[in-house]
């Protein structure tokens, strides 16, 4: 396991943005260039230091054989430059990485995807495209279409496909590549819940095979599910590299251990920490859709404090809010401080469908926000036993609502119902 | 004993050296090359009429307007040959040549998106590019015969030496490609100039008129446009005319040559697509 997969040091990419110096659009500005570069030389300034950005700088770490390892990071942290280099689609502008194995990478679903070209005629094409071989997609040809649910489709242009066809074609011949070093960036955004569901199953299948995974995803619920250690970029640099809880929990902002814990007292009100746990007060992993789920959340007030609310979001795995609620919505008064109090919601049984959710924690008073995490901790609910799943093994949406249903029957004849 | 010796190792260093091309590379990736020209191929006559005609109508039209320009109205010299032979006997290699030439120069910018989003040896596309047509050269390369067939030319012995032939003219719209491709991602110059280079090379080719018409001491010079030979040699070959001769010998040079500097300036250029396009 010490094996080393990919060794990076000091790599950096720098971009010229808006820089006459180096883009030459036109011979003709080429020309120009260089008949005015003797006496630009002697300008005061030179050679304009803002018109470069480093996408990238002094990245060195080391990837051993076997690792699933999330990249994560806000827009514009550099991750997806990392990914490009480390595809050799783009080269760096200093350091250098050596990569031991063959390199898969899948920076986008779908690459080379022809839309006159039928299913069939694409799948083959894209297979190539991302290395493998004849022989081998022919091998793997009807997994892949079983995989992609597109069998009576296959011989139809893609132009007429859904897109959610579309990227589960490109997702499936991806995911049958067999490189000892898989590279993804974000593709599981796109794609029902469902479908999103079975990539990060079939990802996982590949981490536990052995292979070395390098993960781009601002899916934290998957980051956590499937690596087995991080990498932290922030504007470029590599701030933090190890253990996946505490790089997701310094990206998010806070100190995940078990569940979500405060970085410091600040002596304010606020948020210390929240766990979830199950009725009985074990701490609860991965719930089943059948389980109540717990929150369990420690707050302090330093203050006297009357009127203080705490309540939680529920949100999808993209980050789009399911529900909130609060201790106001059941009518409660919290004591009003000062003190440290422990404050526990229960979210009932067979309201969460199975998905991967993240919890934003909120202190407030009157209007204004004491302490806010958006989002403090992420979690899986499975499909555990629930009848819910009993007919349909793919339910649309993040909740189940208790509805009413009646079916009767009509007497067509008479016109009235019976 | 280390697992990771017998892996492929993969250096990654700043500069255009990094992702230079090797040949093996280039031959590990042969089935890519094969499934980029069938796309291209595939995808080239959907939603046309005429569909893989016009890859018979293009020569053909032009040899209409030869014959009766230059053929009846010019009498210009055929050695010998039915002119409108003569002249589709060239126009063939020709058509070939350039539509190869056009085809490769926007290929790397055609192919963009592909670039961005997936490692493969760039020089793929190009080649891709150059090959493709040679679909169409077939094609027209049929109608050929069936014209030699109306006029009862039959190829001689000299019919061996096609196969070189039509390499050379690969070989010089590779070449061509090679520098027009990376020059057009960095100078989008390139895709308006090489269209009327492309023209005023079909003038100082033999494709209207017989290279004996060139004066012999201006023989030499004329040899350094390869297609001169190329064009000489499918005649020859098929149509028993005088052939290019020791031309052929400056032309496989020249070619050579190209290739070398093309590649040269492709590795130099490549690392740099996806940043500049």
């Amino acid at each position: 396991m010490s094996d080393v997969a990919i060794r990076i040091r000091g790599l950096g990419k720098r971009y010229v943005i808006g820089a006459r110096e180096e883009q030459h659009d036109t011979l003709r500005d080429r020309i120009a260039a260089a008949a005015t570069r003797p006496f630009r030389r002697l300008a005061p300034g030179g050679f304009a230091e803002s018109t470069t950005i480093w996408a990238l700088k002094d990245i060195t770490h080391e990837i051993h054989r076997g690792d699933v390892v999330g990249v994560v990071g806000g827009n514009g942290a550099g991750k997806s430059t990392l990914l490009k280099i480390l595809s050799r689609i783009t080269t760096p502008t200093e350091g250098e990485a050596d990569i031991y194995g063959r390199v898969g990478s899948l920076l986008e679903v779908g690459t080379g995807f022809h839309p006159d070209l039928t299913g069939r005629e694409n799948l083959f094409l894209n297979g190539a495209i991302l290395g493998m071989r004849k022989a081998e997609i022919e091998r793997k040809f009807a997994e892949i279409v079983r995989f992609a649910e597109i069998e009576e489709f296959i011989d139809t242009p893609v132009k007429h496909y859904s897109s959610g066809m579309y990227v589960r074609l490109g997702f499936a011949v991806a995911a049958h590549m067999e490189p000892e070093i898989l590279i993804v960036d974000e593709v599981l955004a796109v794609g029902d819940v469902h479908f999103q569901r079975k990539c990060l199953g079939k990802l996982d299948d590949v981490a536990r095979s052995g292979r070395t995974v390098l993960f781009v995803s601002h899916n934290m619920a998957a980051i956590q599910r499937l690596c087995t250690s991080a990498m932290l970029l922030h504007h470029g640099k590599l701030v933090r590299a190890g253990d996946v809880r505490s790089i997701i929990a310094a990206y998010l902002g806070g100190e995940a251990r078990g569940g979500f814990v405060a970085s410091a007292r600040s002596g304010d009100a606020q948020i210390l920490s929240a766990d979830l746990e199950d009725v009985a007060g074990r701490p609860l992993d991965n719930p089943a859709c059948t389980e109540p789920i717990v929150c369990r959340m420690r707050f302090t007030l330093p203050h006297r404090s009357p009127g203080t609310k705490i309540g939680i979001g529920v949100l999808s795995c993209d980050g789009i809010p399911v529900f909130t609620t609060n201790t106001s919505d059941a009518g409660l008064q919290c004591p009003s401080g000062p003190g440290e109090f422990d404050a526990r919601v229960t979210i009932p049984p067979n309201t969460l469908l199975a998905g991967d959710f993240h919890l934003a924690l909120c202190l407030w008073n009157s209007g204004a926000i004491l302490d806010l995490h958006e989002p403090a901790l992420s979690f899986s609910v499975d499909t555990g036993a629930s009848l819910l799943y009993a007919e349909n093994a793919r339910r649309k949406g993040y909740v189940h609502v208790d509805c009413r249903w009646s079916v009767t029957h009509v007497d067509v004849a008479a016109g009235m119902p019976t | 004993m280390s697992v990771s010796s017998s892996l492929p190792v993969t250096h990654i260093r700043p500069g255009a050296r990094a992702v230079s091309f090797t040949l093996n590379e280039v031959w590990q990736a042969r089935e890519l090359l094969y499934f980029l020209v069938w796309r291209d191929v595939k995808v080239r006559y959907k939603q046309t009429v005429l569909g893989i005609g016009w890859s018979v109508l293009q020569p053909f039209l032009a040899m209409v307007v030869f014959t009766i320009f230059f053929g009846r109205l010019a009498k210009m010299p055929s050695d010998g040959v039915p002119y409108p032979l003569f002249s589709l006997a060239a126009l063939v290699p020709w058509t070939y040549f350039a539509a190869a030439a056009l085809n490769g120069s926007t290929s790397l910018v055609g192919n963009q998106h592909l670039l961005a989003k997936v490692y493969f040896p760039r020089v793929l596309v190009p080649l891709a590019a150059v090959l493709m047509p040679a679909v169409d050269l077939a094609v027209s390369f049929t109608m050929l015969l069936v014209l030699m067939a109306w006029y009862h030319v039959m190829p001689t012995a000299a019919v061996l030496l096609l196969p070189l032939y039509v390499a050379l003219g690969v070989s010089a719209a590779f070449a061509v490609t090679l520098w027009t491709s990376g020059l057009s991602v960095r100078y989008r110059d390139a895709r308006y100039v090489l269209p009327f280079i492309i023209q005023i090379w079909l003038f100082v080719t033999p494709v209207a008129y017989p290279a004996s018409l060139v004066p012999e001491r201006w023989r030499l010079l004329y040899a350094l446009n390869p297609m001169a030979s190329v064009v000489e040699g499918f005649r020859s070959a098929l149509l028993g005319t005088a052939g290019p001769g020791s031309m052929v010998v400056v032309a496989v040079v020249v070619v050579v040559a190209a290739v070398a500097s093309g590649a040269t300036y492709f590795r130099s250029v490549e690392g740099s697509i996806v940043d500049l396009a």
